[in-house]
């Protein structure tokens, strides 16, 4: 009887109230990511089950005359403008962050590190409508007097979101980096190697799964990325012929035209659609890094 | 670079001190080590043992703030004076760290590693490398059959006398060994002391060593280090039955440290 009255003491009752309002907390976390998830696909779909729209269109039809009188729905021109200023993105600043975290944590870990960590740091916190604002008034006015075209286009959008995913991937290599057993590096040394030729034979390719980590999550901001791709990239809903010619991306189309379209509309529900592919994307995103970790632990 | 040497031994240190920015680790140690021996570096933790095993390969240049002084003889080159150069002096100076740290790779690739720096090219010139470093280091019969196998995969034992192999592969004159087999079970104790023995027949070995009875099991010479001093230097057999000093006796003893 007397073991049975301790089981009710204060500290159980804090435990149990705690237990529940953690509890509640995952619940509803878990519920309104499931809901936004269905909204988004119930609203996506629709374009395909009852807007008649057939996916291979949708997905591989490169007109897009939403108003017109026969609308048609091609969503390929934001798709590929999508991937592409990623990629292109993703190219530019990938060897750029590599460089600067090798740097950060390997030619001169001492000043290196206090003088970039800080700049890289700031990187992340500048808001995209500046990026977007400083890519307009700068690389803009820099691409149309050194290129043919107007300077808007996808080479802008590309250097613009270069420069945003940059602090992503430099952040996430630096810890792979410092992560390495220090005598991994030695035994490289000890061996009668160079410095260049541990980074390029020892270091590089046993962090390179985590930095393809930072790469791709440096690809999935890059891919989300509105406003500031929207500032310099012209817009035009058209395959661009090449990368100074004015073209749209999937979040950059959606923050246009969601304004001026009535909700239920096909119009409306094609951008849900495109909406629906970007957060399709993410996930795949996020799935290839699992990957990726699960792959650096071997 | 530097001027001949008074030589006792082909290769020794005369009064080296090593520094992390002003605080003294060692004090002026002149240790001989010679050819076709064990040399047995023992002392408690922070005794400045690891600290002078890693300046003879000039390892303690990538800690920043750490500055040597005194001589490091090899041959009657001072290898301690500036303007060394580091990667040819480290191809003649192995070494092995506590810890088994094999490269991400596969085992042959672990061995062909260090002499494809230094310019053997062919595959033929680097099968040959790849099985006499294993030969020399007993793994070749565990892991003929299995070459390009992650060297991950092998067991703790077997990635340690990986990294021997590894170390072999350059064909160095001397070995040095960090507590080599302090991270191992008995069984690979017993084959990396086997081996041990087996290489000194060819090179010159200095082992820093908690184990006491490792210690007056391989080695032929033992110098007991505290607080960055050399206490007593002599035959192993001298030092363990009958040492000049107090501190040497209770610390072998167990008594101490």
């Amino acid at each position: 009887m007397k073991s049975k009255k301790s089981r009710l003491e204060k500290h159980h009752i804090e435990d149990l109230v705690g237990r529940s309002y953690m509890a509640f907390c995952v619940l509803l976390l878990i519920v309104i990511i499931i809901s936004m998830v269905y909204f988004v696909a119930s609203k996506g779909l629709s374009t395909f089950i009852t807007g008649g729209v057939s996916v291979g269109e949708f997905f591989f039809g490169t007109k897009w005359a939403p108003e017109a009188d026969t609308p048609s729905f091609g969503a390929f021109p934001f798709i590929s403008g999508s991937f592409l200023v990623t990629l292109l993105a993703a190219l530019i600043a990938s060897p750029l962050s590599i460089c600067a975290a090798l740097f950060m944590t390997e030619i001169v870990p001492g000043w290196g590190k206090k003088l970039l960590q800080p700049v890289i740091e700031l990187l992340a916190g500048i808001p995209s409508v500046v990026y977007g604002f400083i890519g307009l008034s700068v690389i803009v006015p820099f691409l149309r007097d050194t290129f043919p075209g107007q300077g808007i286009g996808v080479a802008a959008g590309a250097l613009v979101l270069s420069v945003m995913i940059l602090p992503t991937i430099t952040s996430v290599a630096a810890d792979a980096l410092a992560a390495l057993p220090q005598n991994l590096k030695e035994s490289s040394f000890a061996l009668g190697a160079t410095r260049w030729q541990t980074i390029s034979r020892v270091i590089l390719p046993t962090t390179m799964p985590s930095i393809m980590t930072g790469v791709v999550l440096g690809m999935a901001r890059a891919f989300g990325e509105a406003l500031a791709v929207q500032m310099v990239i012209g817009n035009a809903p058209f395959v661009p012929k090449s990368l100074f010619e004015s073209a749209s991306t999937l979040t950059s189309v959606i923050t246009l035209s969601m304004g001026n379209t009535t909700m239920g509309s096909s119009y409306n529900n094609a951008l849900w659609s495109m909406a629906l592919v970007l957060m399709l994307m993410t996930f795949a995103f996020v799935g290839l890094v699992r990957l990726l970790e699960r792959r650096n632990k071997i | 670079m530097g001027a001949i040497a008074p030589v006792r031994e082909s290769f020794q240190t005369e009064d080296l001190s090593i520094f992390y920015g002003t605080y003294e680790a060692v004090k002026g140690i002149s240790l001989p080590f010679a050819q076709n021996t064990v040399t047995a570096l023992i002392g408690p933790s922070g005794c400045g043992k690891s600290t002078f095993l890693r300046s003879l390969n000039r390892m303690n240049d990538e800690i920043s703030g750490s500055t040597t002084k005194g001589n490091i003889w090899i041959d009657g080159i001072d290898i301690n004076a500036p303007g060394t150069d580091v990667i040819k002096l480290r191809q003649k100076i192995g070494m092995v760290w506590q810890k088994p740290n094999p490269f991400y790779k596969s085992i042959y690739d672990n061995i062909a590693f260090g002499p494809k720096y230094h310019g053997i090219k062919g595959k033929k010139a680097l099968d040959e490398i790849v099985e006499s470093s294993l030969r020399r280091a007993a793994l070749w019969d565990e892991v003929k059959d299995r070459l390009k196998d992650s060297a991950l995969a092998l067991s703790g034992g077997q990635q340690q006398r990986l990294c021997i192999a590894r170390a072999l592969s350059v064909n160095p004159q001397i070995l040095l060994l960090d507590e080599p087999a302090s991270a191992l079970d008995p069984v690979s104790t017993g084959k990396v002391e086997e081996l041990i023995k087996e290489l000194k027949e060819e090179l010159r070995i200095v082992i820093v060593t908690h184990n006491m009875q490792q210690a007056a099991r391989i080695s032929d010479y033992t110098a007991y280090f505290y607080l960055g001093t050399l206490v007593e230097y002599d035959k192993t057999e001298k030092v363990f039955s009958n040492p000049e000093n107090q501190m040497t006796q209770e610390y072998i003893m167990g008594r101490f440290g």
